[in-house]
């Protein structure tokens, strides 16, 4: 009964078992713990002051970079991956064509560090 | 059948393995930081202290679960456990000796980042889902830090793929014990990936000097101010047992894994992975936290293109040594 996913099985239990502890350890305390809600207990903590505003703002477009930059980069580097294991058979061959695609990624992060994508002091 | 048993038996091993090492750790540490600043730590629980941990997770789940009004319940709720999953099933792909593996995946090392990179989405639903300023800033820190990091990570951890042309584990440790372990030879490759793999590892785990999603002195507690007794438990549980997690993969793509002389494989791998879990708190307890700028600014302007430049020698090592 050997297929493509048999290895994945233990991941699978693994997976269950973990997932099991983390619900039912958070269920206990719901019957050991007290229980007594109040309306200053339960709004949400500003330092020990009323509450200002809503959570819910515009935040620093340098986050929204990096998620940017993430993509890219990331999924540049996850392509190398295949490439490793075969890296071999491939040879030079193998090398100089990779390091076409790889200079795109050097390329590309000069660019962004020359446009002050990187520079979060400011 | 047999690989249901299998599977159960080695699942249901490695999470009870990592909840006591992680009970243990957490005693280790409060020992070793009291030792570092002249105190004594825990002493009235157990020998030494040595149940204190126990005993404290005995008093958190004694602990009221509160649950702000204004935090997105389902959100809330879902944040801990998620943590903790993602942390534990990293466990499942560590070789810790030629035969106590519970998955020998062909694509560990992949399955390995992606399920670790996983751990930052609990942190940041904690964040969104607490309603709450500090945690949310908490939560967006550390977003941009884990995503940041994941980058030379990956790359690093190409390394060794690259060198012993698998990305299986144990092939990976297999081919260390036969030729040399990476940190040793070629260590020009080697020591350098290793660093930049460890540094990597614990900025996505938030341990200090990286721990800005939580920083107390200027976020209370980032992304676990509104978390109480058991929930804010597992989060701190899933930080610990992801620096074990990291602390063991660093220890089987770079030191060898099992590989050594005189004692069982399954020795050895626990002893490497203790002795780098040691140095992250020695870390941990000598060096300040870093500003968030500062941590960007380390990850994009150095250990990326160092990262890189690594990965390309690596490939000329390879083609050219043979």
């Amino acid at each position: 009964m050997e297929t493509p996913l048999t290895p994945y099985l233990p991941i699978a239990l693994v997976l269950l078992i973990a997932g099991g502890m983390a619900v039912i350890i958070p269920f206990f305390t719901g019957l050991l713990g007290p229980k007594s809600v109040n309306p200053v207990k339960s709004s949400t903590f500003e330092g020990g002051n009323i509450v200002v505003g809503s959570t819910r703002q515009r935040f620093a477009v340098k986050f929204y970079v990096v998620a940017l930059l993430f993509i890219v980069f990331d999924v540049e580097a996850v392509f190398l991956y295949p490439w490793a294991v075969n890296f071999k058979a491939l040879g030079w061959f193998g090398y100089a064509t990779m390091l076409v695609f790889a200079s795109t990624l050097v390329v590309a992060l000069i660019y962004i560090w020359k446009k002050g994508a990187l520079s979060w002091e400011s | 059948m047999n690989e249901l048993i299998h599977g159960g038996l080695y699942g249901g091993m490695i999470v009870g393995v990592l909840m006591t090492t992680t009970a243990m750790a957490l005693w280790f540490e409060r020992k070793f930081a009291a030792r570092m600043q002249s105190r004594l730590g825990p002493t009235m629980v157990g020998p030494s202290g040595l149940l204190q941990p126990f005993a404290d997770v005995v008093k958190l789940l004694q602990k009221e679960d509160i649950v702000p009004f204004q935090a997105d319940r389902v959100l809330f709720n879902l944040a801990p456990p998620l943590g903790a999953i993602a942390a534990i099933s990293v466990a499942a792909v560590i070789p810790f000796s030629a035969d106590i593996i519970a998955a020998d995946l062909d694509v560990g090392v992949l399955y390995l980042l992606a399920i670790g990179a996983l751990g930052v989405l609990p942190v940041f639903i904690a964040g969104w889902g607490s309603n709450n300023k500090f945690a949310l800033l908490g939560g967006m820190r550390a977003l941009a830090q884990s995503v940041s990091y994941e980058v030379p990570l990956v790359l690093a951890a190409l390394v060794p793929v690259i060198l012993t042309g698998s990305m299986k584990l144990s092939a990976i440790v297999e081919f260390q014990a036969t030729h040399h372990w990476l940190v040793v030879w070629p260590f020009f490759l080697g020591v350098p990936a290793f660093i930049i793999f460890m540094l990597a590892m614990l900025a996505e785990a938030n341990r200090i000097p990286f721990d800005i999603p939580e920083a107390e002195s200027e976020l209370v507690a980032g992304i676990t101010t509104e978390y109480t007794g058991i929930k804010f438990a597992l989060f701190y549980m899933a930080e610990y047992v992801h620096t074990l997690v990291a602390s063991a993969v660093g220890a089987a793509l770079f030191l060898g894994g099992w590989d050594g002389p005189f004692a069982p494989g399954l020795g050895w791998m626990v002893a490497k992975t203790l002795a780098l879990f040691g140095f992250v708190y020695w870390l941990r307890w000598t060096l300040l936290r870093f500003r968030s700028d500062q941590l960007m600014a380390l990850c994009w302007r150095y250990l990326v293109p160092a990262g890189v430049v690594l990965v390309a020698a690596s490939a000329v090592w390879v083609v050219w040594v043979g």
